[in-house]
Formats: structure tokens, sequence, C-alpha cells
């Protein structure tokens, strides 16, 4: 019986990928590297918050990272933009894994909470502007 | 990459000649008007022969790299310390064992339960078997090694979208896509389709190669039968006595096993680092920061946050406090500094180098990797799955099921591995609290182990970009990025040179922070005899 176990597998696998269903990320976007979440605040919760924290408010061991939470750096939306599409020092790029729409969207969200009162909002143009 | 063995090893034996015969500072400036003075490579214990006068090195940093500077530094007559931001030797050289208690960045904190016995490495886990520097380390520090297992024909290949989710074996997958390409091309060859590119005495003995790799049938057939499954795998293996006839399987359709992709799974083992002999040390990777740190007991000071990194003429000083209590700052001075320190976190700290080697630092920003072990009541995978050692793959977010190369037949409790994943996937997975990635994991894996479910006990999940000591796993480099930033990483900066798997041309891997550290301390001690006083 053993070597056979795992033939008996599909119904119970296609069963577990059914109840998944749409909060699991997709096979094919596994694929692809890419993130699925598209509001502002689905893609805080799902990348930001990894390394700027759940509260936005950073973290420190032998290095730091940035608080965004009431962060006068984000003022000027240039400047954001510009980190989160390239990359600085320590901070990875994504501007080859996440969309104009959703860089403009976590961008909004960041700038709009945790302290953060920035009312112009960021066009996806904006973003695509300093690719 | 290519590598022209034969071109290095004369040059190396053009500079050996020049600095017998001149003296190692001549062949330096050899070495270093020609470009090769990076040149590096293991070929035995690194000779630092000569009066060093008592020089003095500080080293930032106990990891494989700076741990591996002092031991060979000090050998050679040389005065070391260590600076440490934690509270053990080994930095990424690292094993998780039952008692242990990980706080990530943001608190959170994990109390590890595994066994007696049980280990995650959450960052390296495997040494190839020309990994030289390493394995000659290994037996110098006397680590004990065994067999580590990469490609395992028993194990899976799972794609959710792909054969209704149903797992298939790497032997079933490995064997069909060779069978169906042989065929493929031998009907090519048959049809006349590759008569131009190959002459008609060629392609008898191609043919004869595709029924010898793809184990087609003498019509050039790949199909159902005893030559398809003696690789394949049968229906019923052959028996002994009255019930011993074969019942061969049926393998996958050619346009299926294509689009299920699964054939990318393959191509994992047949790279060069992955490759058979692999080893690991016997109870865990951090078995060989142990044994360094025993080597060096007393010359490594624990628990020191360098915040400061200064330098002049005659050398350098460096500000730390207490990583744990902070504290009033202290200061270590040394004539010179090897710095072993991760860029994604030496970028932070002030640092007196010149503008091309802070530009490098800066340049690099680190992956994103996450490793999830899990515990589970017995070792299903063997006793279920006749699966002992090796990889499963999947194109679920786990990535991969690692099973443990050790301990083989126990009755249990086990480890796995229960995902190791990069790029997006490590990025989601590290947002989520420690609790979340095991239970995600225990889910994705339930779809290819179904016994997940009753068999499970506890787990850890290490996202790296949340270790409070590296902010990542390893320096990412492009082409374009070593274009123009690595020769200024390596060099030396004054009294201060850099190590690490990030100024190695095999990052991320240990052998690369060990080649890394020879490579600096070799040029380190070329100058120090160079400048013909010890100051």
């Amino acid at each position: 019986m053993s070597a056979h176990r795992w033939r008996l597998l599909p119904a119970v696998a296609l069963l577990a990928v059914a109840a998944l269903g749409a909060r699991t990320v997709r096979s094919q976007e596994i694929f692809a590297g890419k993130y699925p979440q598209q509001s502002g605040e689905d893609l805080f919760r799902n990348i930001c918050q990894g390394c700027h924290m759940p509260d936005a408010k950073g973290a420190i061991g032998a290095g730091s990272y940035p608080a965004l939470a009431s962060n006068p750096r984000l003022a000027a939306a240039i400047y954001p933009i510009t980190v989160v599409l390239h990359g600085q020092r320590a901070m990875p790029p994504f501007g080859e894994t996440l969309s104009d729409e959703q860089i403009a969207s976590v961008l909004n969200y960041v700038r709009t909470h945790f302290g953060n009162r920035y009312r112009d909002l960021i066009t996806p143009t904006a973003v695509n502007a300093r690719r | 990459m290519v590598r022209e063995p034969d071109a290095p090893m004369s040059r190396r034996a053009l500079f050996r000649m020049i600095g017998a015969a001149a003296g190692s500072a001549v062949m330096y400036q050899a070495m270093s008007e020609l470009g090769y003075a990076g040149e590096s490579g293991y070929t035995g214990p690194i000779q630092l022969s000569g009066n060093v006068k008592d020089t003095s090195v500080l080293i930032l940093g106990a990891g494989l790299a700076g741990m591996s500077a002092a031991y060979e530094l000090r050998k050679a007559g040389y005065r070391v310390q260590i600076l440490e931001y934690n509270d053990r030797p080994g930095g990424r050289n690292w094993s998780l064992y039952g008692g242990d208690t990980y706080t990530e960045l943001g608190g959170f904190t994990q109390k590890v339960q595994f066994s007696e016995g049980l280990y995650l490495n959450p960052g390296p886990w495997r040494i190839p078997h020309h990994h030289y520097a390493l394995l000659d380390y290994c037996k110098r520090l006397k680590v004990t090694l065994e067999p580590f297992t990469q490609v395992n024909y028993a194990a899976g290949l799972q794609n959710p979208a792909a054969f209704g989710g149903k797992v298939k074996r790497y032997r079933e997958v490995q064997a069909d896509f060779q069978g169906h390409v042989a065929e493929l091309l031998s009907k090519c060859v048959n049809q006349g389709a590759l008569d131009e590119a190959v002459s008609a005495e060629d392609r008898e003995v191609l043919l004869e190669a595709m029924r010898d790799w793809g184990a087609v049938d003498a019509s050039y057939e790949y199909k159902k039968g005893l030559l398809s499954s003696e690789r394949r795998g049968w229906d019923s293996d052959p028996g002994g006595g009255t019930t011993s006839v074969p019942i061969p399987s049926e393998p996958m359709a050619l346009r299926e096993l294509l689009q299920s992709k699964l054939w990318r799974f393959i191509a994992a083992g047949h790279i060069y680092e992955f490759q058979s002999m692999i080893f690991q040390p016997v109870g865990g990777m951090g078995m060989i920061g142990k044994a360094f740190g025993r080597e060096l007991e007393g010359v490594i000071r624990y628990n020191a946050k360098v915040t400061q990194i200064r330098q002049d003429a005659n050398g350098v000083s460096v500000a730390y406090q207490d990583s744990k209590s902070g504290g009033a700052t202290q200061t270590a001075s040394a004539q010179w500094c090897i710095c072993t320190i991760p860029a994604s976190i030496l970028g932070q700290i002030p640092l007196q180098v010149g503008a091309p080697m802070k530009n490098a630092i800066d340049a690099l920003y680190y992956d994103a990797a996450i490793k999830v072990g899990l515990q589970f009541r017995r070792r299903f995978w063997e006793q279920d799955e006749s699966i002992y050692g090796g990889i499963t793959f999947t194109a679920l977010p786990n990535a991969l099921i690692g099973y443990p190369s050790t301990r083989y037949f126990d009755d249990g409790p086990g480890v796995l591995l229960g995902a190791y994943t990069f790029g997006a996937n490590a990025f989601q997975i590290a947002a989520m609290p420690p609790e979340e990635r095991v239970r995600k994991t225990v889910e994705w894996g339930a779809q290819i182990h179904p016994q997940y479910n009753s068999e499970f006990q506890h787990g850890v999940g290490v996202a790296w970009h949340r270790v409070p000591w590296t902010l990542g796993c390893a320096g990412h480099w492009t082409e374009a990025l070593r274009a123009q930033h690595y020769d200024n990483l390596c060099a030396i900066d004054g009294r201060i040179l850099l190590a690490g798997e990030h100024a190695s041309r095999i990052p991320a891997w240990q052998e690369g922070a060990l080649l890394s550290s020879l490579d600096a301390i070799r040029r380190l001690h070329q100058r120090v005899l160079a400048s013909g006083s010890a100051a």
C-alpha cells in the first residue's frame, strides 16, 4: 500500500485547492513571481509590513527599518515612488513585481494612514513617469 | 559561468615565482598591476608566512567569513579580536533546536519545541562536494559530515493546476519527459528533418542514443510497457513466486506533461551546486559555527552592536554597544579591520571609507527568503511514501518540502523543511506573524501529504527580512551591479577590507564567504609584509 498512497490523492488535493480559493495566490502568479493584491491595505499587509511592521513604526536590530508612520519624508510623492520602484540601500526595488496601479494604491494607503495625512493622491501615471 | 582552470593556474605559478624571487611586496604589486590580486580558489590551508610583528586586526562579525579570518590570522601571528552582534558564533550558519528562543524584528518571539536532536537550518543546509574550502574546514575542525540528498527519484513534483493537483513522482516526470522527447527527436531523424544538421553516420548513433536515453522501443515509441516502467516505476512491482507478474504503469500524455510545467523542477538537480555528492554536518549546519566558536574562545566579544567605524593612517577605531542592554559606547581599536557585516546593515553604520566602497555597499539590497520547519509525530514520508531524504517541489507558495537526510527509519517524531521560498512568496510569508507562516505551510503541505492533518505537532518559521542582524538572506547581485561595484567592494580602503558572501562570486553560499575571507586576509598579509614594518 505504501508505494501507491499518492495515487489516491487527486480528489483530496482538488478539494484543498478549491477551499483555498481566492484567499491564496494562484499557481500562475507563483510562477510569475507577481503579487495578486490590488488594494493599498492588502498590499501593505502582504508586503510592506514584513519589514516596516504591522504598525508601520519600523524596527531596530543590528540595523533598522525606518518607520513609515508619521514620516515627513512621505510628503513629496516623488520620494516614496522612487524608493518603491528602484529600491534604496537595504530596501529592495519593487518596480518589476508591482504595477503602477499597485504602487499608487499602496502609497496612497500609507500616506493617509499611520499618522500620515497627505491629501494629494498619487496616480499610476505619476508612478509610471519615474520608471 | 565558464571556468578556465588552466589559465589562472599558470598566472598563479608566475606570481609565485615573482614572490619567491623578489618578495611578496613585489608580487603583490605585479598582481595588482595585472589585475589578478582578486583571484581566488582553494588549494589547501592558507599559508601566511613572514614576520607580522604582532600586527593587530579587528574583525567585525563572527560568521564563517569573520571566524575563518580570525582563525588563520591568529595562526600567522596576528593579534585578533572579533565583535559579534549575536550571543553565539556562526551568523547565518545556524540551526534551531528544541529549547531555543528566537526573536525577530518587531519582537515576534518563537519558542522552538523540536524534540531532542531535531533541528531546522534557517540558513544554509547543504555543502556541495566542490566547496573545497568549507569541506576542508569541516575536516580541520572535526565537524562530522553525512550525505545530503538533493535529488530523490521517489520524491514528488506537484502543481495544483496540473493533473488535478495529483503529486507525480520525480522518476515519472523524468522518465516521461525524456521518453517523449526521445520519441519526437527519433521521429525527426527518421522523417529526414535533421538530415542537414546530422550526418547519416551520426543519425544512426543518435537513434541508438535516443533508445538508450529515453527508453523508447524498437519502433522509437515511448509507451506503456516494460521498457518505460523500468524507468518510471510499475503499477505493481515484479515479485516472487506466484505473485511475480509486474504490471506496467501508464506514462503521462506529452501534452499534459508539457502544460503541467513539472519538467521545470527536474533541472534543479542538474545545477552544479546541487549535483551529488552533497553533505551536511551531523546534528545541523550550525555545528560548523559552533566548532569555529570553540577554536576562538576568548577572541569573540558577543552582544556587540557596531555603531561607527572610523580609520586614519595608523589604524581603525570601532564604536560598539551592548546589543541587548544598550548602555555606554565602547571602543575597539586595531591596525587593520576585516569587516564582514552584511552590506544591508553596514550601509546604515557611519563608515569612514571612500565613495567607491560606500557606493558599492549601498548598491546591494538583500533577497527575501523564508524557511519553515515542521515537526510531525511520525516520519510518514518514509513509512507511507518510501521517501528517504530529498526534495518534493511544488508550485504552491511553500515551493518545496525537504525531507531529513538523516535518522532514516526512526519511529519519529521527525522535522521536515515545510517551506523554502524566495521572491514574491517569501515577501508575503515574511509579512505574516510567525504562527501564521507555520499554519499556512501546514495547509499547503497537506495538499501534498494529507498525513499533515493528523501528524503535525508544531513548527517554526524564519523570514530573513525579519532577522535582526541581516535584513535579508544574501546580497542581491546582478551582472550590471557587479561590473559597476564588485571590484570597489573588494578593494582595500585604507585600513579596511570587506569580506563575506556578498564579497564573493558565489553569493549566498558559505563557500563564497570563506573564499572571500581567505582572499581578503591574503591581500591584507601582503600589505602588512610590503609595508616593511608592522605599523
